[in-house]
């Protein structure tokens, strides 16, 4: 009868699963793979400040459509402030007041980037005032020697830009170079003193701060370029490589000098940018025109902040990698470690990449394997003994960390975000299996445990199944079925298979 | 890979998953775990049902008994310090006797007072529980183990391990120590398996680290051919513990004294599947036959006939 149950049970969950699948594919036509022509995007600026508890004045400059871009959907979170947008020739700006506030304060802005496909070139423009340099006394005069070296390599306004750019990020800058930029060799400052030498030279240019749209889950730098009046026509310039014009990707969100946000009545400001393909929108915009937005897509994943957002592209990977481990240890007899602790190790994985990860990961619990050994002489209890391989685990950490830092390995940094209480535990199970079954069966165990961890680290970071399962998380409950099925599974494991070989030589 | 499956379907061979699913959790409520898990109160039901075990000298409870527990050490023939707790014979300690000042194990090696302490610390705090939660250390008589087996066994206790399923006995199998599993008879530590003809009591061959063998390793002589005495009593009292725990799938654990005859050491949930490779048969078989059979066999005696009957050598090729 349980049996029948389990059947019924499977069934309707992988026939709801399946057809929840089925109609946003071919109804809603969601896309099946990760998108290539990423069209619209969705960016974030989330400020962060300490209120004094005085009234609050914060300004926030924001992007604004421009020939490669359109901006739309402007959106703020910021319980209980007043907001007020304005706009002028350079920048459109947020103003938010509040009359008292205390604490740690986070405001949010957020909007849809959408790519235009065929951007015209500049449009023509007239030609805007001759330009007025704001350097004075001495750095007047290292400007123009500057100039002057720059202009003798060029012949037009175009040249005299990129050998500009050039010139500015010499590796070994001159004095006059040195001079103005006061050793701040920072690219802002860069970018704002190209826009000065050039009004020396008579040519009008503007700075532009903005993004590179690439999906990645660490926070977007602000990245620099100019923006100069040639031929009756705004040019873009990239900054950091000298060349004309600057890549598609590049999402301008604010000109001129000045930094993006700016406060009155509180301190510790703080501007961080993310940006993410907006799949919800490039569906959107595949029907647009039709009646009616299905619940499905206004109930989806995607209505989340976009750093929940990834945060869940994560998580819903984590049953993915726990029914991979069903399989390995139920249907294949692999052992390991504790049950989950392979898709822990896993995620930790993530930021370390697999081989760097794996030898990191050998290279604590060895290292803790020794200390280990060494605590067993001096008969500690098991709690003082567990938090003592802790502290020591924790110290290895640091410990690598730093070491390889200074040999300039990178990957060091990133075994800080390794589980400690997970590798603690994987130490001191280890040390009991070496001393009651032999090292064999300890390194049979840790190996087991690592080949697992591997297989569950390609299976996760895959992107056509991370796509899978965060466009479609009804797939999920297919996945539950099929955990439930093998629940009851009473076949032979693989591993039975050698072991119970001697059996069939001598049985009959 | 598909074909050995298949033989192995053939030749009813029980593997970890099926043993699991429809024999342990099955027929083994959760609730009556702790009878059996706990060998203090396996040894408690045992003795009022007058089921014969190896005497209990003390139980160590809390840390602060341990240092008063040597005052019960001073056996001329030794004790057993055992978690009560443990499973697979992890964190079992046999002390053969004392020795200028010093515990001797059964094996030669030593412990000094402090020592067999931290053991008994290591106990108490869970080392070798299932869950690794707090832990009782039993203290209990050594077994002067039946000389039937000395030719066969290296140092240690041998027992005898029978499965019960639904009150009727239906593999059994003597475990021997050998020097790899050190004085344990724990099959994964190196212990040896020999099968047993359960209508005879005689062994068959052997299974040692799943590989089959027919002379002891560390003694030479040949294991089949024993025959074990007081082996209807052995039988009877297997039957009996499934009784008494109300536990359907069962492993029941027997050790032989010399003095005392068998002795229940301990009963055992998730018995293992190795009593298939030193038997050279598959329990599935004989599991089922007992399914059909059960409901007409009613008395303790009536089960035991009927194993004796269908899961001997000679019957073995027709069950």
């Amino acid at each position: 009868m349980s049996k029948r149950h389990l059947y019924i049970l499977t069934a309707v969950l992988a026939v709801l699963g399946l057809s929840l699948f089925l109609y946003k594919v071919r109804v809603l036509d969601m896309p099946l793979t990760p998108g290539q022509e990423r069209d619209v995007w969705t960016v974030e600026a989330r400020v962060t400040f300490e209120a004094k508890g005085e009234p609050v004045r914060l300004s926030l400059l924001l992007p604004r459509s421009n020939p490669r871009f359109t901006i739309l959907n402007d959106a703020f979170i910021s319980p209980g402030y007043g907001l007020s947008t304005s706009a002028d020739f350079w920048n459109r700006q947020a103003i938010w007041t509040i009359r008292q506030a205390r604490g740690l304060q986070t405001v949010y802005y957020r909007a849809e980037a959408r790519r235009l496909v065929r951007p015209g070139p500049p449009r023509k423009e007239k030609p805007p005032e001759p330009p007025q340099s704001n350097l004075e006394g001495p750095e007047l005069a290292a400007g123009r020697a500057l100039l002057q070296e720059v202009q003798r390599k060029s012949a037009d306004t175009e040249s005299l830009v990129l050998e500009l750019v050039k010139y500015l990020h010499l590796p070994q800058p001159d004095d006059n170079l040195k001079f103005l930029l006061k050793n701040r060799p920072d690219e802002a400052d860069r970018v704002e003193l190209a826009v000065e030498i050039l009004a020396l030279a008579g040519v009008p240019a503007y700075s532009v701060h903005g993004l590179r749209l690439r999906e990645s889950r660490e926070r977007l730098r602000i990245i620099h370029w100019l923006a100069v009046y040639d031929r009756d026509r705004w040019r873009p310039f990239d900054f950091a490589t000298p060349r004309t014009g600057v890549p598609p990707d590049y999402l301008p969100w604010w000109r001129g000098p000045g930094s993006v946000a700016r406060i009155r009545g509180g301190e510790r400001l703080q501007t961080t940018f993310s940006a993410s393909v907006d799949q919800e929108a490039s569906i959107r915009l595949e029907r647009e025109g039709r009646a009616y937005q299905p619940a499905l897509i206004r109930f989806s994943l995607f209505s989340l902040p976009i750093h929940t957002q990834q945060v869940y592209r994560v998580l819903l990977m984590v049953p993915v990698g726990a029914f991979l481990l069903v399989i390995l240890r139920n249907v294949i007899g692999l052992s390991t470690f504790g049950t989950f602790m392979p898709v822990l190790i896993a995620l930790a994985f993530r930021e370390t990449r697999l081989l760097h990860g794996i030898v990191l990961f050998s290279l604590l619990v060895g290292l803790g394997l020794l200390v280990r050994f060494y605590l067993e002489q001096l008969k500690l209890l098991l709690v003082p003994r567990l938090a003592a391989i802790l502290i020591v685990v924790v110290l290895l950490m640091v410990f690598v960390s730093i070491v390889m830092n200074r040999l300039g390995i990178q990957q060091g940094l990133s075994i800080a975000l390794f589980p400690m209480v997970i590798i603690t535990m994987t130490i001191e199970r280890m040390t009991i299996v070496w001393e009651e079954r032999g090292p064999g069966e300890a390194l049979k165990q840790g190996l087991g445990s690592l080949l697992a961890a591997a297989a569950t680290y390609t299976l996760i970071h895959n992107r056509q199944i991370q796509h899978l399962f965060f466009v479609f998380p009804e797939l999920l409950l297919l996945v539950l079925a099929a955990t439930l099925l093998l629940g009851r599974y009473t076949g032979y494991r693989l591993f039975e298979l050698y072991r119970f070989r001697a059996l069939l030589k001598g049985g009959s | 890979m598909f074909t050995l499956a298949a033989q192995l379907r053939a030749m009813g061979v029980l593997g970890i998953n099926a043993r699991n699913a429809d024999y342990t959790l099955a027929h083994n409520p959760r609730r009556l775990y702790p009878l059996v898990d706990d060998k203090f109160q396996t040894k408690q039901m045992a003795l009022k049902a007058g089921i014969p075990v190896p005497e209990l000298y003390g139980v160590v409870e809390r840390e602060v008994q341990v240092r008063g527990m040597h005052g019960i050490l001073e056996k001329p023939e030794g004790f057993v310090i055992k978690p009560a707790h443990g499973s697979g014979g992890d964190g079992v300690v046999v002390i053969a006797g004392l020795h200028r000042g010093r515990y001797r194990t059964i094996t030669g090696n030593f412990y000094t007072p402090p020592e067999l302490d931290h053991h008994v610390y290591n106990v108490l705090s869970g080392l070798y529980s299932l869950a690794g939660q707090p832990d009782q250390a039993l203290i209990e008589y050594r077994v002067q183990f039946d000389p039937v087996f000395d030719e066969v066994s290296y140092k240690g206790v041998p027992d005898i391990r029978v499965v019960v399923f639904l009150g009727v006995p239906v593999m059994a199998m003597v475990r021997l120590p050998t020097r790899m599993s050190e004085g344990k008879a724990n099959l994964h530590l190196g212990g040896l398996g020999a099968g047993i003809d359960l209508t005879t009591g005689t062994t068959l061959s052997a299974v040692c680290r799943n590989e089959r063998v027919e002379e002891h390793p560390d003694t030479g002589a040949c294991i089949s051919g024993l025959t074990i005495p007081q082996w209807e009593t052995i039988l009877d009292m297997a039957a009996a513990c499934c009784d008494l725990s109300g536990l359907g799938y069962l492993g029941v654990d027997i050790v032989l004294d010399k003095f005392r005859g068998p002795l229940l050491l301990e009963l055992n949930a998730r018995p293992g599947l190795g009593i298939q490779i030193a038997n050279g048969q598959g329990l599935l078989t004989r599991l089922h036959l007992v399914e059909q059979h059960r409901p007409a066999l009613t008395s303790r005696e009536e089960r035991i006939a009927f194993a004796r009957g269908r899961f001997g050598v000679k019957a073995g090729a027709a069950g």
